[in-house]
């Protein structure tokens, strides 16, 4: 008997008790929402480290919500996939409020901010956590919920248009998404994950589990903009503000959909070839198609959402390629994408911050005012490019050798490809906004504060660190676990069951 | 088998309704129908012919019982596809106040 490890609820509880507090008592203390914010989101990070030195020391933790035992009751599992996303998501969430301490005085009542921003957290955090089917979809609602009402905060006609589209477009994949779990349910008559594998696993293939398969690919794939459902992003992510389009774009997607997707379909469908063809194809699809919408953009901040499109793609292409290293380089990836594309967003909002608009035509020349914004900005680019030392070459070297070694050849030309064409829209990015002649109008600009270049600067130097995580020693801890957990398919079940406490 | 088919036509008439329709409300409407289809299809799949509530007594005898576990997660369902219905009716009167109207192809300030 192994007793109960408390630790895991906690995700999902400090960020929801952050947002009740901040929603009662915020409003009449001025400096409380950031505060509680700062608090809650630190907390969280400290405790998802803490979580990947458990897991490493003591394998899987597995809570029982309410001591009713797996498969009867809910679950809350901390894996090594779950532990590195908990660290991804929170580590992004912390900064972004370090940033957002400035960033969001343009806005009137702070408080509606925070409380939305955290219940959006505790969402993430609770998708990623719960070994429950149910409880996913449920965790996966409130963060879209809250992610709605956040793309509309400014309330001007854009946003306001943006978050309808989102709104409707996210209602529509939670169907597909409910729709596929009421199939499995009736073919597996459990909700738990980890029960469903081991069902499933003894069933073998069936057509049900095929179309439940389409449905979650649509669903899912629709969260995490995958080319096909690709149409909200790029108007959703611009239209909030960008501290929130740092989250959305830098962990939202990925949480709900990318985590989701690698979990359902490697941990409990099983991996089938035929899926794997099709991840493949749609990470490709999305890499190339999302670089090539982007190129042509001159909206500073609509070029760095079509970027994501195309991030994504690599990380699923890594997924998809179902190799050991190919997965790895996936997940790897998603952590540095997730670092250097929210720093990307938090410029671009530095950058509104001081000039007042996004259109990169009429920047220029502010790397003399802003060397901070301009700096970090160029380290992003750089780590979004590719350019060596920096994390993002490190994990496209690692798809890219993957795919090789999988024998796909075509498919790590166009990942070469869209490196290059993300290389060259990003040199339009520093030549129009940073370099280049400077304009009469920008002579008043002044240098981000204090909070805000605080969170640049930090996020700039994870990107620059970021090659540390393959470094032997700290590869174990952190990313081959997460690896590995996925690779063990549907072993999953027989796993979680051993540490049920 | 004819309740499947209806509640298949069910959804399929939410989604007419949200690819089709123009009216900002009529899509909204179109979305709640559909989340009404996924319920009820749900609460299908636990139904069993003739049977009771789970409940026990000691005089009563069950032979035949409804699976309460879809019950009492379509619950939940229900309550999460009023938060969001809630949620989009809000943004379509903040929309109809900036555009004064509700037709989706006079909204258009996105490209793409």
């Amino acid at each position: 008997m192994i007793p109960q490890n408390p630790i895991v609820p906690f995700f999902v509880i400090i960020p929801l008790a952050g947002a009740f507090v901040t929603a009662f008592i915020g409003k009449r203390f001025k400096r409380l929402p950031d505060l509680l914010g700062f608090v809650s989101t630190l907390g969280c990070l400290l405790l998802s480290v803490a979580a990947v030195w458990l897991v490493r020391r003591g394998g899987v933790l597995v809570y029982s919500v309410g001591a009713w035992k797996p498969p009867v009751g809910i679950a809350m599992v901390l894996d090594g996939l779950t532990a590195f996303m908990l660290v991804t998501v929170n580590l992004v969430a912390c900064l972004v409020v370090v940033f957002s301490v400035d960033y969001m005085k343009r806005f009137t009542s702070k408080w509606k901010f925070y409380t939305l921003f955290l219940l959006m957290l505790a969402g993430m955090n609770g998708v990623v956590a719960t070994g429950d089917l149910f409880n996913l979809f449920v965790f996966l609602e409130i963060a879209s919920v809250a992610s709605y009402a956040l793309v509309a905060f400014g309330t001007e006609k854009e946003e306001l248009e943006a978050a309808f589209k989102y709104a409707v477009m996210g209602t529509v994949a939670s169907l597909f998404v409910l729709l596929g779990i009421v199939f499995l349910y009736s073919y597996t008559s459990t909700l738990n994950m980890a029960d469903m594998a081991v069902v499933l696993a003894a069933k073998g293939p069936s057509d049900i589990v095929l179309l439940v398969s389409v449905l979650f690919l649509m669903g899912f794939g629709l969260k995490a903009a995958l080319v096909p459902f690709h149409a909200w992003l790029p108007d959703a992510h611009p239209s909030a503000p960008a501290p929130i389009s740092a989250m959305l774009s830098g962990v939202l997607i990925k949480s709900l959909g990318v985590y989701a997707l690698c979990r359902i379909f490697y941990n409990v469908l099983g991996m089938t070839p035929k899926v794997a063809e099709l991840f493949l194809f749609l990470g490709a699809l999305s890499m190339v198609i999302g670089v090539f919408l982007a190129i042509g953009q001159w909206d500073l901040k609509r070029l760095l959402a079509y970027h994501s499109i195309s991030q994504i793609g690599y990380v699923v292409l890594g997924l998809g390629l179902a190799t050991p290293l190919g997965v790895l380089g996936g997940l790897f990836h998603l952590f540095n994408h997730s670092v250097f594309k929210s720093l990307l967003f938090l410029n671009s909002g530095s950058l509104e911050h001081a000039t007042g608009t996004r259109d990169l035509q009429k920047m220029g020349g502010l790397m003399e005012k802003m060397p901070v914004t301009g700096a970090t900005n160029l380290v992003a680019s750089m780590s979004i490019a590719g350019i060596p030392p920096f994390n993002g070459f490190w994990s496209k070297l690692l798809i890219i050798i993957a795919a090789v070694q999988a024998g796909r050849m075509g498919y790590a030309f166009w990942a070469v490809l869209a490196s290059l064409l993300t290389l060259a829209s990003f040199t339009k990015v520093m030549k129009y906004a940073f370099f280049g002649t400077a304009r009469k109008a920008w002579e008043g600009v002044t240098e981000a504060p204090f909070f805000m270049r605080c969170a640049m600067v930090l996020l700039a130097l994870i990107c620059m660190a970021g090659g540390v995580l393959l470094v032997p020693g700290v590869r174990e801890a952190f990313l081959s676990r997460a690896a590995a957990d996925v690779m063990e398919g549907l072993h999953y079940g027989v796993s979680v069951f051993r540490c049920v406490g | 088998m004819i309740l499947y088919i209806l509640c298949l036509t069910l959804f399929c008439v939410g989604l007419y309704g949200i690819l089709r329709k123009r009216n900002i409300i009529k899509i909204i409407v179109g979305l709640i129908i559909a989340d009404y289809a996924v319920n009820l299809f749900f609460v299908l799949v636990g139904y069993r012919w003739e049977g009771r509530s789970p409940i026990y007594a000691s005089d009563a005898d069950i032979l035949n019982m409804v699976d309460p576990l879809p019950q009492a997660v379509v619950l939940t369902s229900i309550v999460i596809g009023l938060a969001t219905t809630a949620l989009l009716v809000a943004l379509a009167m903040r929309i109809y106040g900036k555009y004064g109207t509700f037709d989706i192809t006079k909204i258009r300030e996105l490209r793409g």
